[in-house]
């Protein structure tokens, strides 16, 4: 890796994980830890443990990523640091838990979760390993939750981001979400959208799709929908400081998406007049893309027409691991151009979430 | 541009009193007692469409696509109802009026049985060309309950249109209710995606090598990204479809066809947009204003309708 990276790697993308339920309750309080045994959480579907649409393997996992001490992926940091940061040189990487306290429908129960996942994040992954940054947790369907989570750990240096999963309740540029931005503004904090959630709409506009595969292509269209929602609700006209990274959603759908976006509002713009500037404009000053599931077009060249459309500063390199459709930084894409390459893999990561010099 | 065959000639919803004299006793009852005077969609501008028929001054033949809301009602026999009404309303009201024109027949969603009924009702009336199915549904397209319609559509040697719009009750987006009637339209690209998403995984041109489907208003450019991430993903994920056993852009490629009014690409990426589509032969002339890339439109109409090469 270090031919491929002189100033050192930076994957924006790394799941942790609790070895169990039972490693959360240190952080819980005595009223929240007896809630779970008697009730166990609620979701927006009719399963107690598992999807609706099973993954592709046990925890949408690599087979090889179970740590040899058991436990799930992700839940050992020896494991991690032995697996991908050693192997990948990786110099820093970014933490975005995915514990289900954050789709929790009472809010309350979620925001206990969220705080005690952040205490851990501390405790057990950034304070014993100094490669790693990590993402605020939080129930991001309730916007002053939200906030106040992220005002408590923010002063913290590790925490680089605030967390929101792509199938929010809401489209995100609704009211309801405004506390979240103005705290990450406050903060000087990226906000992450990850993949994921249980938002209880549907993932297709008709309706259920039969298959996983479905499920996993349509993130690409939630992302789609939550940045036409940040656009078009002015949102980065309200928060000019808000930098919002799209993690996991693949990248290629973003420029058609920018055209027609572009294309109505010269039709429409008199419905939004808050706007005071082109989609394209915004999309450009405030959106980031991490890179994985990078789309696979038959011929490489295509792709890289794809990143220059998007600008080379905005793409910001992941692996997903220990997740089956991780991407390795040496075979991911075909190379890239001269100069854009530490941009990718290291010099964008750093910019955005303000890493020191390797 | 010589004159071409415009897929999307766009009819602005009648009035439901225009649809009386088509509707039999109970149901012509039916709509002036309860006062149901429009099926005007609500995800339209105002007055979209044409008023009065009239054939497009750059085309030879036109393929008239009446703009409704019919999917939007909860009955699907009173939805049936006022879509047999609708389709004699085109066929007395615009299909007779110049022999240039050619007509889809509209089905009400809501009921398989009844959409199918309503295609061999009119099947033998050589002016239709094509069914025309909203975008937005209860389901998506791919699921079986939809099947008997395709195999009418192929029985008939009819295509399949899919027309932007529909709203069944429940949200656009996987993220819920947008605030503006220009996010709507926005993410009517996210509901195409879906629903070619659909029609490949569930088989459906397993099911039907011959059918063709059109989507209408789309907006094109958004196709080689889906395609990409579906090849990527069904590499990985195809032991959940083992009957989808080419690549999905293949499938799509061959089997989906689209209108380029409007094209969501400015002019100066057509050609980028049109290699990474990796066919000329999948769009379709139609629909309203904008620059288009110059491809041979009429030959691709006539290679995706059957019934246009009669």
């Amino acid at each position: 890796m270090a031919t491929l990276v002189s100033a050192g790697l930076v994957d924006c993308d790394i799941h942790n994980h609790p070895a169990s339920e039972a490693r959360l309750r240190p952080y819980l309080a005595e009223r929240w830890r007896r809630h779970l045994e008697r009730f166990g959480g609620r979701n927006r579907h009719g399963l107690a443990q598992g999807y609706p649409y099973p993954k592709s393997a046990p925890q949408a996992a690599r087979v090889d990523a179970w740590p040899p001490g058991g436990g799930p992926p992700g839940s050992s940091l020896a494991f991690v640091r032995e697996q991908l940061l050693d192997p990948l040189e990786t110099s820093f990487g970014i933490l975005n838990c995915l514990h289900a306290g954050a789709g929790q429908m009472d809010v309350e129960l979620g925001a206990a979760l969220c705080r005690a996942v952040n205490d851990w994040q501390v405790a057990e992954w950034l304070e014993p390993e100094p490669r790693l940054r990590a993402s605020i947790v939080m129930p991001f369907d309730a916007g002053d939750l939200s906030a106040a989570e992220i005002d408590r750990v923010a002063s913290h240096p590790g925490f680089v981001q605030a967390l929101m999963l792509v199938r929010t309740l809401e489209p995100m540029g609704r009211r309801r979400y405004w506390p979240i931005f103005e705290a990450c503004e406050r903060q000087g904090m990226a906000l992450g959208i990850h993949f994921g959630g249980y938002s209880g709409h549907p993932v297709s506009s008709s309706g259920w799709p039969s298959y996983y595969l479905e499920d996993h292509t349509a993130m690409a269209m939630a992302f789609q929908a939550q940045l036409v929602s940040l656009v078009f609700e002015g949102v980065f006209e309200r928060f000019p400081g808000l930098q919002v990274v799209c993690i996991e959603g693949g990248v290629a759908w973003l420029p058609p998406l920018v055209w027609r976006m572009d294309r109505l509002f010269e039709a429409m713009r008199d419905e939004v007049p808050e706007l005071r500037r082109r989609p394209s404009e915004y999309v450009r000053e405030h959106v980031w893309l991490t890179t994985q599931p990078v789309e696979e077009p038959d011929r490489p060249e295509q792709l890289i027409q794809v990143f220059e459309r998007i600008g080379w500063d905005r793409l910001l390199f992941a692996t997903d691991y220990p997740h089956w459709d991780y991407d390795d930084p040496a075979r991911a894409f075909a190379s890239l151009p001269e100069g854009a390459r530490e941009r990718v893999y290291s010099g964008n990561a750093r910019a955005l979430y303000r890493l020191p010099e390797s | 541009m010589s004159r071409v065959i415009d897929c999307d000639l766009p009819a602005t919803a009648p009035p439901v009193s225009a649809l009386h004299e088509h509707l039999d006793g109970y149901w012509r009852d039916t709509v002036v007692e309860r006062g149901l005077r429009s099926i005007e969609p609500s995800y339209e501008l105002p007055g979209s469409g044409v008023r009065e028929p009239a054939m497009p001054a750059d085309a030879e033949l036109a393929v008239v696509n009446p703009i409704t809301a019919i999917e939007a009602l909860h009955s699907e026999d009173l939805a049936a109802a006022l879509a047999r009404g609708l389709n004699d309303w085109l066929r007395s009201r615009w299909l007779a009026a110049d022999p240039r024109l050619r007509g889809s027949i509209t089905v009400a969603p809501q009921s398989t049985d009844l959409a199918v009924a309503e295609i061999e009702r009119l099947a033998g009336d050589g002016r239709f060309v094509q069914v025309l199915m909203p975008l937005r549904g209860q389901h998506p397209l791919g699921r079986r309950l939809y099947w008997p319609i395709y195999q009418a559509c192929v029985r008939h040697r009819l295509v399949l249109a899919v027309r932007a719009g529909g709203n069944i009750g429940s949200a656009i987006t996987p993220i819920g209710w947008p605030s503006h009637l220009v996010e709507d339209h926005a993410s009517q690209s996210q509901a195409f995606q879906s629903q070619v998403m659909s029609l490949v995984l569930e088989g459906v041109f397993n099911r039907f090598p011959d059918l063709k489907v059109v989507l209408i208003r789309s907006g094109v450019s958004w196709l080689p990204s889906l395609c990409w991430r579906l090849d990527k993903n069904w590499k990985g994920l195809r032991r959940e479809v083992p009957w989808v056993e080419r690549r999905p852009s293949e499938i799509v490629r061959r089997s989906v066809r689209l209108t380029v009014r409007p094209f969501d690409a400015p002019a100066e990426a057509f050609a980028e947009v049109l290699s990474h589509l990796g066919s000329e032969s999948m769009l379709l002339y139609g629909g309203g204003e904008g620059p288009v890339p110059d491809v041979d439109y009429d030959e691709n109409a006539r290679r995706t309708y059957p019934r246009l090469r009669d």
